[in-house]
This record gives C-alpha cells, sequence and structure tokens, in this order.
C-alpha cells in the first residue's frame, strides 16, 4: 500500500505538512495525491477510532449476524447485498467463504431494537433463507487499535 | 582516621576509580526530577517487541526452556544466526567454532576487548562514539585513542585522520557504522579503505553492527565482508534495536575460531550462557520477524524525514543520517554550547536532547536527539524547540 494511504490509516488527522516531512515531499504535493485518492474512490471517508465502551452514556449495542442468503440468477448475491447494506443499522457487511454467506454488523440503541431489526426487517427479506445473531460484549480491538494495555511508555526517559 | 566510606572507596581499583560517569547518566538525573518532559533522549525503540516473538518467550517457559544452554548458546540459535550474517552481511560464520551468544552486545564488547588487549594498547575508534567504548576498554588497561568526525564529512571517519593515530602500540580499530549518536554510516567506498588501512598496519578491526537493520539508504556494507577482513574482525551485533528487544539483553559475536574460543572462555567463566529464554526468543526474531523490521524501519525512515526537515526548517543545521535512530543536528547558530542548549531547552520548554559532548569532546556544537518516539510527541518536541530556538535569536 501507498506510505501515504498507510500514514493516513494510522492517523487521518494528520497535516499535509507533517505527511509532507515524513515522506519527504511537499504539502502541495500531498494535497494533490489525497485528493486523487479521494476522487477515484480509493479513500471513501474519514472515521474516529472511538472505544465505545468507555463511554458513560453509551448504551448502543452492537450485532454481528451470520446471514445464509439465496443468489440470483443475474447478480449473485449482489443485489441482494445492495438492498441490505442500504439498511442504516447495518454498519459493515462482507461476503464471506465458508457456512453463511454475508457477515453484518449491525447497531441499535438496545437489544429489543436489534432483535427486532433482524427478525422483523432481515429475515422476512425475499431470499434471505438463515440467520444467526450473535452480541458482541466488548471490544479489545478495532481497526488494528488496542483498546486496553500497551500504551504506558515505560523505557527510561534518557538511556545510552 | 577514616570514616567508613573512605575505606571503601580506597579498594576501588585505581583505574576504575578514574572511569568517568557516563555523560547520559548525569543528564538522566536531572530529567528524572521533572514532569512532563517530552524525551528524545531515549536510546531505544518505542515499539513493543512483536508479539509472536513475546507469544514464543512465554512458549518457552511453559514447555521448561529454563535451564542452562551451552556456553556458546543453543546450536538452534547459532545455526541461526550463521544463516542470518550470511545472508544480511554476506559473510560466512561456521556456527560451531566462531559464534559466541552473549548478554547483550554490551557483553560482546567487554570479552572482546578482554580477550584481544594488553595493557598499553592502543585502540583507535571514532568519535563522537557511543559512551561505554572507551571505558571498557580502559578496564583492561589499554588505551582508547578517539579519532575525531565531522559534520563536513557526515560524519564518517576518514583513513587520513586514522593515519595521524598510527603509533607502534596501535593494536586495532573500532567501527561503529550506522553510528550512534549520529546516525552516519559508511559507503561501500569508506568501507574498502578502512580495510585496506586496518590491513596496511597489521590491526584487528571491531565492528559494532547493532544498528546495521536500521539502515534507510545505502549499501549495508560490513567490513567483516571484505576481502581479507574476517581472519581480523570481530563482529558484534544483538537484538535490541532491529526487534525491539532491549530488555532481553540478547547479543553475539562472531569472530575466527581462535579469537572466538578466547572470547568464550571469558564468557563462560562470567556470564556462563547467555538466557535460555532470550535466546528461544532470539531464534524465533531470525526465524519469522523480517516483516517485523521492515514495518519499523518504515515508521522510523518517516520520522527521521520529519525531524530533519523541522530542525533544518528551525535553522538547526542537521544532515539526513542513513542509520540508527538519532539526528545529531548543529546547535552552534544559537550560540550556546551543547550543554547549555540541553539544559535550557529542558527548563523552558521540557524537551530532553542529549548534549553532543556526553559522546566525545568532538560532539561539542551538536544534540543528540532520538526519533525513536511516537509522531504525536515528536511533533510537540519540534514545536517547543522551534519556539525555544526562534527566542533565542530574537
Amino acid at each position: 500500500m501507498e506510505a501515504l494511504l498507510t500514514l493516513l490509516k494510522q492517523n487521518a488527522r494528520e497535516s499535509d505538512d507533517t505527511l509532507a516531512k515524513m515522506l519527504n515531499t511537499t504539502a502541495d504535493d500531498v494535497h494533490a495525491r489525497i485528493a486523487a485518492l479521494e476522487a477515484s474512490g480509493v479513500i471513501r471517508a474519514y472515521q474516529a477510532v472511538v472505544n465505545t465502551d468507555i463511554i458513560a452514556d453509551h448504551n448502543d449495542v452492537c450485532a454481528v449476524i451470520e446471514l445464509r442468503i439465496r443468489p440470483e440468477r443475474e447478480g449473485g448475491f449482489d443485489r441482494i447485498a445492495q438492498r441490505i447494506g442500504r439498511f442504516p443499522q447495518v454498519v459493515s457487511m462482507f461476503l464471506m467463504s465458508g457456512g453463511y454467506d454475508l457477515l453484518l454488523f449491525v447497531t441499535g440503541r438496545n437489544l429489543q431494537e436489534v432483535a427486532g431489526f433482524v427478525s422483523g426487517t432481515l429475515a422476512p427479506i425475499d431470499g434471505v433463507l438463515a440467520t444467526a445473531t450473535h452480541f458482541m460484549l466488548k471490544t479489545y480491538k478495532d481497526h488494528g487499535v488496542l483498546m486496553t494495555g500497551e500504551d504506558n511508555d515505560q523505557r527510561l526517559t534518557i538511556c545510552p | 582516621m577514616t570514616n567508613a566510606s573512605q575505606s571503601v572507596r580506597d579498594f576501588v581499583a585505581p583505574h576504575v576509580r578514574v572511569l568517568p560517569k557516563s555523560g547520559i547518566r548525569a543528564f538522566f538525573d536531572i530529567v528524572a526530577s521533572r514532569k512532563d518532559v517530552i524525551s528524545l533522549g531515549i536510546g531505544e525503540p518505542d515499539f513493543q517487541t512483536p508479539w509472536h516473538i513475546r507469544a514464543r518467550t512465554i512458549e518457552a517457559i511453559e514447555s521448561g526452556a529454563t535451564r542452562y544452554t551451552s556456553n556458546l548458546g543453543s546450536p538452534e540459535l547459532r545455526q541461526a544466526l550463521a544463516a542470518y550474517t550470511e545472508r544480511a552481511f554476506h559473510v560466512s560464520y561456521d556456527w560451531t567454532s566462531e559464534i559466541v551468544v552473549t548478554v547483550g552486545v554490551s557483553e560482546a564488547f567487554d570479552i572482546a576487548f578482554r580477550a584481544t588487549l594488553s595493557p598499553g594498547d592502543e585502540v583507535l575508534y571514532h568519535e563522537p562514539a557511543f559512551v561505554a567504548y572507551a571505558p571498557l576498554m580502559r578496564t583492561t588497561h589499554a588505551v582508547p585513542v578517539p579519532v575525531a568526525t565531522r559534520r563536513a564529512d557526515d560524519f564518517r571517519v576518514r583513513v587520513s585522520d586514522l593515519e595521524k593515530k598510527i603509533t607502534p602500540r596501535t593494536r586495532a580499530l573500532f567501527l561503529n557504522y550506522p553510528n550512534n549518536p549520529t546516525g552516519a554510516a559508511l559507503r561501500r567506498e569508506d568501507v574498502e579503505a578502512l580495510a585496506a588501512f586496518a590491513i596496511r598496519h597489521d590491526l584487528l578491526v571491531y565492528t559494532d553492527e547493532v544498528y546495521a537493520e536500521l539502515t534507510y539508504e545505502g549499501d549495508r556494507v560490513s567490513i567483516a565482508a571484505m576481502p581479507g577482513m574476517k581472519d581480523r574482525t570481530i563482529f558484534l551485533n544483538g537484538f535490541s534495536k532491529a526487534w525491539s528487544m532491549t530488555g532481553f539483553r540478547l547479543g553475539y559475536v562472531c569472530a575466527p575460531p581462535a579469537l572466538a574460543d578466547a572470547m568464550m572462555k571469558i564468557h563462560q567463566y562470567g556470564m556462563m550462557c547467555a538466557s535460555s529464554i532470550s535466546q528461544a526468543a532470539g531464534l524465533e526474531a531470525l526465524r519469522a520477524g523480517d516483516d517485523d523490521i521492515a514495518g519499523m524501519r518504515d515508521s522510523y525512515r518517516q520520522r527521521r524525514n520529519y525531524i530533519v526537515a523541522s530542525l533544518n526548517a528551525m535553522g538547526l543545521d542537521c544532515f539526513t543520517p542513513p542509520g540508527a535512530f538519532y539526528v545529531f543536528p548543529s546547535i552552534t547558530s544559537t550560540g550556546l554550547s551543547s550543554d547549555e542548549f540541553a539544559l535550557r531547552l529542558l527548563n523552558e520548554e521540557s524537551v530532553a536532547c542529549v548534549p553532543g559532548t556526553a559522546f566525545g569532546a568532538c560532539g561539542e556544537g551538536h544534540i543528540r536527539c532520538t526519533y525513536a518516539t511516537g509522531m504525536e510527541s515528536l511533533k510537540k518536541a519540534m514545536e517547543r524547540m522551534s519556539a525555544f530556538v526562534t527566542r533565542l535569536r530574537a
């Protein structure tokens, strides 16, 4: 992967000036390259990686849902996947190999809301053959970021 | 009548009594008393030891690999080291007779000096230099002879300067490239010239390659690989920097059988063997750690680019070092000495750098900053240093 993308994946808020120094180029060049990556759709969005477990008033629940679906004669899994992906409750979705077809990450304000979405919205969709819902209990690592531990620098302040 | 502490001090051998304490240590005592200091003084990788290496270490304990190994080091590790030096440095060592696994590279220096130096032998070494070399040579009653390197040469040691220091007592040459504290590295033509110099004067060469894996540009050429040099070279290396394994204290020394055997004698009486647990970790690093090095090296290279650009932008002349994780900018334009600059920067902006003089007299006019620290800290440190320098010049 291009070094600029690697750096942005680590910290999307890094300034063009800092990125330029790190990559031994100019801020204008960095600006232009980012614009091109955005225009071509390589960069789709910028988001913060948030540890929701430690937000005091955060009660949202997240579920991982396995879906078995029936592929269509023309378009395979794509049309039904597009349809399911439009629901705002679906945060991420992947086509998988193995025992099921689609893997969904779904959020809701509480357990009932997610359960209602699965049983009332997802399951009745024509082409959905089976669902299996797993509720997420705790986040240990997200987007490559560990949520606990290993952050404290325990090195001596000065050493040879 | 003498008091207790006086009588204890009297027992200290005179040549040890006169050894200076590390210049870094003196500065550390000041830094340790301050809070909220951003430290660019840490000569230690900020990355955690890669997880698979830590996991293998735990496994070694769980499987009971907690006993003495061979004095030389476990056969598996020595075989892996022989393969590694071959592929990384293009020099072949026989794992049965030419490799000794040590407790860090520090022990490797110690046994190398003690096995080869006699009282009065002179050893040429280039300055600025890591703080341990000269004192360790002095413990053998040898005479370390510093040879200054210069910014104009990108701190590469010049044969013409070495020639001026040659005497009938000169026995050895010590090299450390990529270099702590300057980050300098040698070019192939430098290494060839140094090899010819060593052969011309029949010198033994010690080469500390601990930063070799952190070479960003140019060839990585070890003098041990030069024609005719293996038989007169002691090659020293360790796991601390490349794989961020400082606490494992694992190093090794490679040398012709007679020299390795002499070093092994001292090692077996002094240390017995390196930690078996650390040896298991080292084996894992050699077998499956190439990607770890590549990832860390990329990060260091980006940080180096950032810190060099930032220092030059604030008017502190700094060449782009091809290796290690230090920069050694000149602070002469501020009118302060190295000690004054470092102390005032610490007092006024809470940024810790090491005065260049900690690494020898010719380090005056410079400070050592390490970029083995996260980008956020690095950015803050550069902002504060820039404010400090601007204020000095106002």
